[in-house]
């Protein structure tokens, strides 16, 4: 582990000799000369000198074995067993806003099926004039639509209500994912089956064993959701509901329904076990609200974060996060590195798009003393993301979902960081 | 009708005329579904009762029902196993610290239980049940939970009468009301508080998994390792790190299953010297129909039926009792396979 010159597999490892490495600089203060010729230049390295792999040598490529710690993580804790389960997307190590199929969380309620293309077929059926059959093949006959969206599971940061737990931006903030989906707007299904007057919901279902049942109003149904077969120009992974999933922008995960097989208008809601028993919010008195579809607005510094500790020392430090909403496009961020005594604005990577992860970055100077770092998410509603005490006076800690209070990241002189909550 | 879209845009009469019914495009792509289609998908139950049935089932018959489907995860009273959904109790906890959120403390319809066990229960075995039996089973879990005497038979007639205890406990969505403060015209920047003090920390509740060491790593691949071995020659002694992995898998079966000296019948029989003999021999076992027919057809435990029985029970032997939903991960099946073998 000491030895600098091999690449270390694992999270931990690096993070030593990172830390250990970051300390030295540290004690030189700003950009030092070397102290002798570096190795890696003066001698000729194997790479530099052999051959590396032919093509087709990976016919699917994967990360490079030095990447190999940035995967989905589950908390075991959490749930009876994996078939039913969630895990968490590796926020920490990833810039940009797209999240690689690869790594983007999962979450089954009866585990992630195989579901050929030649044997999907999708129903819409109940208040419509022509009840339908489609074939995979004939939903790609349908004019399509490329759309970026997040999909954040409702449940996301819900180890938090009570305070902190959980030691990293993967686990507290890691059941969020975004793509490019590439698919049909379920208008244009709805429209080729002719709804009828009276229907005023569509209930969505899934050809898995739990079919994970949730009813959407018909004017979100004719609205932005696509039935979508492609993420990030490719299939959907099995695990995301290959061939096809829906996708309701804005709207929280469970309603994303995968392997989606049935469409069916509706006079009312079916308050299927998803939308009673589960997904719903109760408050402090007891009473729940129900039919908390949207997301609020919310953002999470990514780095530096407990599982990406500042390794570096002192000076020009990159810190970066993500921000979204459910409600439109993300218009603001704010930084504060002293626990919210004061805010400054980050810097978004390009403009907030609707519905879709925001990149945001403040580039700083860190003088090397403890920070407390939070970020505060601005929508294009004025939503502005509260604080968790602020949610707690409203909801109390009961609630499970929808925790979308601003985190705290407490880093310290060497650079560590840990999940507190702060007065 | 894209002309006359441009025309009224900018419009006041722009929303009343969206609202009226789009003059959609037809692809005629698709084709009409079938009554009998229609009828095998189209299962929901709506609280109105829209969709139910005709049948019915007792608490009685419900009893037996829940114990050979159900029990194995949420307990011979509802009460759950382990992490398993609890479907019983916490009634009057809603309120507090910890709320306990089952069936009778929260579910505010019936027609979602009974729709929820016809059409995803039991896990693993998913709409094996018949509609009598899912009624009978949605009337042992009302029973469970004190709502219902134990004579009651529930049926498509008295489904409506039932009243669900927290049916009034829910309130629409009212985020935008009761959250209005979070529109805050202009959040502060300078000044916003004079002190911050640490409340809580994760690092000292310290429950965030650790990450697989470099050890664990190798010791995993060496299991894989074992466990190919045993598959390419099963007659070895299986590896003692494979036998001790599957030590660890088997206490998912150590609830139904005994093993080693002393082992006695439990919910499913005492399982030395299960490896390689005939199916359903372990005696004095009561064995379900559905093994004794295997049994009789000659079936024998040998590696590659055991591994697809462990995967999936019911795939095997389909009227069998054991209600397990299976070991999905083929490295667990051949610990535990190890693990059985060792007490042969």
């Amino acid at each position: 582990m000491t030895d600098q010159s091999q690449p270390s597999t694992t999270r931990r490892g690096f993070l030593k000799a990172g830390l250990a490495t970051g300390g030295a600089i540290a004690a030189g203060g700003a950009a030092q000369a070397a102290q002798e010729p570096d190795p890696l230049i003066t001698e000729i390295q194997p790479w530099a000198q052999g051959l590396g792999d032919g093509v087709d040598a990976t016919p699917y490529g994967l990360p490079i074995e030095y990447e190999s710690d940035v995967i989905r993580r589950n908390v075991e804790w959490l749930t009876a067993d994996t078939i039913s389960s969630i895990n968490f997307t590796p926020i920490h190590a990833l810039d940009g806003t797209i999240t690689p199929q690869g790594c983007a969380f999962e979450r089954h309620h009866s585990g992630a099926i195989e579901l050929r293309k030649e044997d999907y077929r999708l129903m819409i059926n109940g208040l419509v004039d022509r009840p339908l059959i489609f074939t995979y093949a004939d939903l790609e006959r349908f004019p399509r639509e490329n759309r970026v969206y997040f999909c954040e599971c409702a449940a996301n940061s819900g180890m938090e209500w009570a305070g902190a737990q959980l030691n990293g931006a993967q686990f507290t903030h890691g059941m969020i994912h975004n793509m490019e989906y590439s698919g049909v707007p379920l208008r244009t299904l709805l429209e080729e089956a002719g709804v009828k007057p009276e229907g005023k919901w569509v209930y969505v279902e899934g050809a898995d064993a739990s079919s994970n049942g949730r009813s959407i109003p018909l004017e979100k149904a004719m609205d932005d959701v696509l039935v979508a077969f492609k993420a990030n120009g490719e299939a959907l992974r099995k695990e995301h509901g290959y061939p096809v999933r829906l996708v309701v922008p804005g709207w929280e995960g469970n309603m994303w329904v995968k392997w989606l097989r049935r469409v069916e208008v509706t006079t009312q809601a079916i308050e299927s076990r998803e939308e009673t028993s589960k997904y719903t919010d109760t408050l402090a008195d007891g009473t729940s609200r129900k039919w908390t579809w949207v997301m609020d607005a919310k953002s999470v510094i990514t780095s530096p974060s407990p599982q990406s500790p500042v390794t570096h020392g002192p000076g020009p430090l990159v810190i970066t996060g993500l921000a979204w909403s459910g409600r439109g496009a993300i218009t603001r961020v704010d930084v504060s590195i002293d626990g919210g005594k004061t805010w400054q604005i980050a810097r978004l990577a390009q403009e907030g798009q609707d519905k879709a992860l925001s990149r945001f970055y403040l580039d700083i100077n860190w003088d090397g003393s403890e920070m407390f770092l939070q970020s505060r998410a601005i929508d294009s509603t004025g939503y502005v993301q509260p604080t968790k005490t602020q949610l707690r006076e409203v909801r109390g800690l009961n609630s499970i979902y929808h925790n979308n209070g601003i985190q705290t990241w407490w880093v310290n002189a060497n650079g560590e960081a840990e999940n507190v909550e702060i007065s | 009708m894209s002309k006359f879209r441009d025309l009224v845009i900018g419009t006041a009469l722009v929303s009343t005329l969206a609202a009226a019914p789009a003059l959609a495009q037809q692809f005629g792509l698709g084709r009409a579904a079938l009554p009998e289609e229609i009828a095998a998908w189209d299962m929901d139950v709506a609280p109105d009762g829209t969709g139910l049935p005709a049948g019915s089932g007792s608490v009685e018959d419900g009893e037996m029902l829940f114990s050979e489907n159900c029990a194995v995860c949420h307990g011979e009273f509802a009460e759950g196993v382990d992490n398993w959904p609890k479907l019983a109790g916490g009634d009057g906890t809603l309120d507090h610290d910890d709320p306990l959120k089952t069936v009778g403390s929260y579910w505010p319809y019936l027609s979602t239980v009974w729709d929820y066990v016809h059409r995803s229960m039991p896990f693993g075995g998913a709409q094996s049940l018949s509609t009598d039996e899912v009624y009978a089973i949605t009337a042992y879990i009302l029973y469970s939970n004190y709502l219902v005497d134990d004579d009651f038979v529930l049926s498509n007639e008295n489904f409506l009468d039932v009243e669900m205890p927290n049916a009034g406990g829910f309130i629409v969505d009212d985020r935008d009301q009761s959250e209005a403060h979070f529109w805050t015209a202009e959040p502060c920047m300078e000044n916003c508080k004079d002190t911050v003090e640490i409340t809580m920390r994760a690092a000292v509740l310290d429950v965030t998994p650790e990450e697989v060491s470099e050890a664990e790593a190798t010791a995993k691949a060496e299991l894989k390792a074992a466990a190919e071995k045993q598959q390419t020659a099963p007659i070895a002694m299986p590896d003692p790190a494979l036998v001790a992995a599957g030590e660890r898998v088997f206490r998912q079966c150590s609830s139904c299953h005994q093993i080693g000296e002393g082992a006695v019948h439990r919910v499913g029989p005492q399982l030395n010297g299960v490896v390689g003999r005939q199916v359903g021999q372990a005696e004095g076992f009561n064995y379900s129909p559905g093994v004794k027919k295997a049994a009789e057809e000659g079936m024998i435990w040998d590696h590659a039926t055991l591994d697809a029985y462990l995967e999936s029970p019911r795939a095997v032997i389909p009227k069998g009792r054991m209600s397990f939903q299976g070991l999905r991960s083929e490295e667990d099946r051949e610990a535990v396979i190890a693990y059985l073998r060792n007490y042969n």
